[in-house]
């Protein structure tokens, strides 16, 4: 049965990703991305990726359509009618599969637990975990702890994004007007439409409070830093889309926003130098508390706490940046 | 099981394809950009496909289960990472895009490189 | 605990640090002292680590105190000391000269923006050197590599936003290229250290999806290194981005992806798969005389100023491809050599050209006629570092093409063929450098062209500083060759 289903989600995941590409009208395409994001969540989930499938439905399908959506306000609602299709890129893309399809050859079979990925390195995680770290969710002990270093990264990663957008956006104006240009008049958000407005209003504390659930709950279930930001990041923006971008910087100021972005960011570098200076590598939680578990957990939930704090801010900053920023007439 | 394991593979395959194709042969910059986000879901699916064990379930020990069998987390955890990136590169190409909209008026590559050569 | 212990993840931490640190300053000196402070810091400590190295000491760091394979290992050798000192050293280099420079090309509110992302691309190059695991570099190379879109993307000309989304797509590419590589490993092998890997990989059966894994390694790598014909992106994001930031990214960023590269192959994949190095230098050489041919007539032809010593950029990596193709001391020696020299000559280069670019607005080679006159110390900084770039004796250029040709003789008939190639090129050097100073000594200013000045005392004097620098490692090249035959032995070690 479930085979069934996963085979229907994978076949579903081709038809939308030829129809994204072949339509010329590109909020049509947008929206079916949400799609495609939201059947590759349904399939990660099928194939027992539980942390992975609410990041990509929250960050996939959430996060990068009011992002596209965005853009589009800004540029341009369909595609020019394109060329003949160049020979060059066929052959190219045709080659590249061929490619990957001579490797198919020999690649182990799916769900064989004697493949070599699940030896080795695997089999240490699911074992140490209770015993070096004492959470149920695996997949954040690794995230967290294990392969820490890699996360830190991640939080540069959408740092460099956060500025990067500033940055770009700054190039005509002044800094201080990319979240709000001067004089501009209140946008009002929804004010018309009475029933989105009710029932989003009703909405948002809900969705608050799961971004903080799943914040706080990410080493018991599926969960974490990335999540939370991206769901509470969405609360805020959902307040945005109703009332208007500037009752959002009411409630969240750009000051706060910028702090949040390079305050997650830098907790999480504080954590790692805290365990320097207490004797252990960086990012050694072990050396946090006596009890080196309990450490570990400490480690964990703080480092937690500034990506959840950086996604927040990033996903913000760049929301309001584009939003912003006045439509072509 | 085999064909299931065969099938997310020729899936991977052609969504790669797909995504790929999109990003050399579409001319406008933000069908470029979708087509990246596709190319590299693709990816994801790649390594996620590797995760199952059969039998297996989310890599989530409830104290006290025993005799369960776990799929792995490591590739979780690497594409967790990669979906990340994936969100950040978009964003900054996004405001990229914007940018050349108010510069050169349009969002078609080849009519703002006709722009380019001219000047 | 000993500060010396932790130097290798301090060398990543500090300008990571101080990026949000410097972020949403208000006052942009500050932002750039903070940026200054934190890059001749990490310059320090390259130092520091590379007087370890030097000893025949590699140095391992477990990140979060988990060994490998299980945690993230840090490893630092004489390759990834010479590249250390080379991006904290470029880095440092155009951050003291150039403040003047950038005050003209970036709007003050937004410097501090600039300078975290400065931090940005100095922390994900060094992050890629330091680390020992495939994943770690993916993360940190697509940091780099963000902050780096970022940095171009801030030229005051509207082409800039074109070449960087070219380089934003192309760039993303190579990334994922790279990705589904390290997946096919993963999954024949199990692991993600690239230690373990070369291990493991001996034991794997079915060789077609590590074959498969390398050529998407290899491919993503080249697009990211600017090999030929994969280089597009280049030209014209030196071209458009600020004066500053070319300097910095022609000395560094290519370079980095081609020590990836080469770490990679030699450490996971020499010696593990059959006629794997037949299949490397049957792959790598072609393109690299391929891009030394092109990327130089391509210079030759050239009008813009910038844009020709983008082009001969290209054939500079084909010098360096062409030297690790060999697959031999003498030719890894002579590529990872040029990584330094390179670096040296175009950052000298380039900071001559930002400081034509504190008088002129456009910098095409009709614009600086007769600049000579009015800008003598410049342009003759600038024919200094060109005749490192021909490979003029007693120059830091002709060591690395000494070591290239004696390399390349080593390899019967294909190898006379690429000393043609070598010297062939060098004359074609020859004459795009010559043109160029021609113009600016004997040509004639044109009436109502800007009257230049000199450039102002800072800018200048470091641009003479790495314009000696050539001289220095021409003359008394031991450091450089020192750390280049140590990495070149100890990769060829590994692929034993």
């Amino acid at each position: 049965m479930t085979i069934l289903f996963a085979v229907f989600l994978l076949t579903m995941l081709v038809i939308t990703a030829i129809a994204i590409v072949r339509t010329p009208d590109l909020f049509a395409a947008v929206m079916l991305l949400g799609i495609f994001s939201l059947l590759m969540a349904a399939n990660f989930f099928v194939l027992d990726a539980a942390d992975v499938a609410l990041t990509e439905a929250a960050v996939g399908a959430g996060i990068s359509t009011v992002l596209f959506l965005g853009a589009l306000a800004l540029t341009a609602a369909r595609e020019r009618s394109s060329l003949a299709p160049p020979r060059l890129a066929l052959v190219v893309v045709l080659i590249t599969a061929a490619t990957v399809v001579y490797a198919t050859f020999d690649k182990p079979a799916l769900g064989d637990p004697n493949a070599p990925v699940h030896q080795h390195v695997a089999p240490w995680y699911l074992e140490q975990t209770p015993v070096l770290i004492g959470i149920p969710n695996v997949v954040t002990a690794v995230l967290g702890s294990f392969r820490g270093y890699d996360t830190l990264g991640e939080v540069f990663v959408v740092f460099a994004a956060a500025i990067g957008v500033l940055f770009v956006l700054s190039g005509d104006r002044p800094l201080s007007a990319v979240f709000r240009p001067k004089d501009a008049p209140s946008t009002g958000g929804l004010k018309h439409h009475l029933i989105p407005r009710i029932v989003g209003k009703l909405l948002i504390p809900f969705i608050l409070l799961f971004g903080f659930y799943v914040q706080f709950h990410g080493e018991y279930g599926p969960g974490g830093g990335f999540q939370a930001g991206a769901i509470i990041a969405a609360a805020v923006i959902l307040y945005a889309v109703l009332e208007g971008e500037d009752r959002a910087l009411v409630a969240l100021p750009e000051p706060v926003l910028k702090g949040l972005v390079a305050g997650g960011a830098l907790l999480y570098t504080a954590v790692g130098l805290v365990c320097m200076l207490l004797g252990g590598n960086f990012l050694e939680y072990s050396v946090l508390s006596a009890d080196a578990v309990f450490g570990q957990q400490l480690g964990i939930i703080l480092i937690e706490a500034g990506v959840g704090v950086a996604v927040t801010g990033v996903l913000l900053c760049i929301f309001h940046a584009f939003a912003a920023r006045d439509n072509p007439a | 099981m085999q064909i299931l394991g065969l099938y997310n593979y020729w899936v991977f395959v052609a969504l790669l394809m797909i995504g790929f194709y999109a990003v050399i042969a579409k001319d406008n910059l933000i069908k470029k950009l979708i087509g990246l986000s596709i190319f590299q879901a693709a990816v994801f699916l790649l390594y996620i496909s590797m995760d199952k064990v059969e039998g297996g379930t989310a890599p989530i020990i409830q104290p006290g289960a025993v005799d369960q069998i776990y799929s792995n987390p490591l590739p979780q955890v690497l594409i967790l990472t990669a979906i990340v990136v994936g969100i950040s590169t978009t964003a900054l190409g996004l405001a990229i895009v914007v940018r050349i909209k108010e510069a050169y008026d349009t969002i078609e590559e080849s009519e703002a490189a006709a722009m380019d050569r001219e000047a | 605990m000993s500060l010396a212990a932790q130097l290798p993840a301090l060398q990543v931490v500090v300008p990571m640090l101080t990026a949000p640190l410097v972020a949403f300053l208000r006052l942009p000196n500050l932002a750039w002292a903070g940026t200054l402070a934190a890059s001749a810091m990490a310059f320090a400590m390259a130092v520091s680590l590379t007087l370890t190295v030097l000893g025949g000491v590699s140095i391992d760091y477990a990140m979060g105190g988990w060994p490998a394979p299980f945690g993230i290992v840090l490893a630092i050798d004489a390759f990834s000391a010479l590249l250390l000192l080379v991006v904290t050293g470029a880095s440092t280099l155009a951050l003291l000269a150039g403040k003047a420079s950038l005050d003209r090309e970036i709007a003050v509110d937004r410097q501090p923006l600039f300078f975290a992302g400065w931090l940005l691309v100095l922390a994900g190059l060094s992050g890629i050197v330091v680390t020992g695991d495939a994943f770690n570099i993916f993360v940190f190379m697509e940091i780099s590599s963000l902050a780096t879109y970022m940095l171009v993307a801030g030229g005051p000309d509207r082409r800039a936003l074109t070449s960087v989304f070219k380089y934003l797509i192309m760039g993303t590419i190579g990334a994922t290229f790279y990705l589904i590589g390290v997946g096919l490993i993963y999954m024949m092998t199990g692991t993600l250290n690239l230690a373990d890997m070369a291990d493991r990989i001996g034991a794997v059966e079915d060789v077609k999806p590590i074959l498969v894994a390398a050529g998407f390694i290899t491919m993503g790598l080249a697009l990211k290194a600017a090999v030929f014909p994969l280089h597009a992106w280049l030209p014209n994001a030196y071209t458009y981005a600020p004066n500053i930031v070319t300097v910095f990214l022609a000395a560094c960023s290519t370079k980095v992806a081609l020590y990836v590269l080469l770490r990679f192959d030699f450490v996971v994949f020499q010696g593990n798969l059959a006629q794997h190095d037949l299949q490397f230098a049957g792959f790598l050489i072609p393109l690299a005389l391929l891009g030394i041919v092109m990327g130089s007539i391509a210079a030759v032809f050239e009008r813009n100023l910038k844009r020709l010593l983008a082009y001969s950029s290209v054939a500079q990596i084909g010098y360096i491809l062409l030297g690790a193709g060999c697959v031999s001391l003498l030719g890894l020696t002579s590529g990872i050599v040029h990584m330094f020299n390179h670096a040296l000559t175009k950052g000298a280069l380039f900071l001559a050209v930002a400081c034509l670019g504190m008088s002129l607005a456009r910098l095409r080679v009709s614009d600086i006629a007769g600049v000579g006159r009015q800008m003598p110390w410049t342009m003759a900084a600038f024919v200094l570092a060109g005749l490192s770039l021909i490979g003029v004796p007693g120059t830091a250029g002709f060591i690395s093409k000494w070591y290239l040709i004696l390399a390349a003789l080593e390899q019967g008939t294909l190898g006379l063929f690429m000393v043609a190639v070598i010297i062939g090129s060098s004359l074609l050097a020859v004459v795009y450098i010559w043109r160029i100073v021609e113009t600016a000594y004997f040509g004639e200013r044109e009436a109502g062209a800007t009257v230049c000045a000199e450039a102002p005392l800072p800018i200048l004097a470091l641009t003479w500083a790495a314009a000696l620098a050539n001289l220095y490692f021409g003359l008394r090249p031991q450091l450089p060759v020192e750390l280049a035959t140590q990495a070149a032995r100890a990769l060829l070690g590994d692929a034993l």
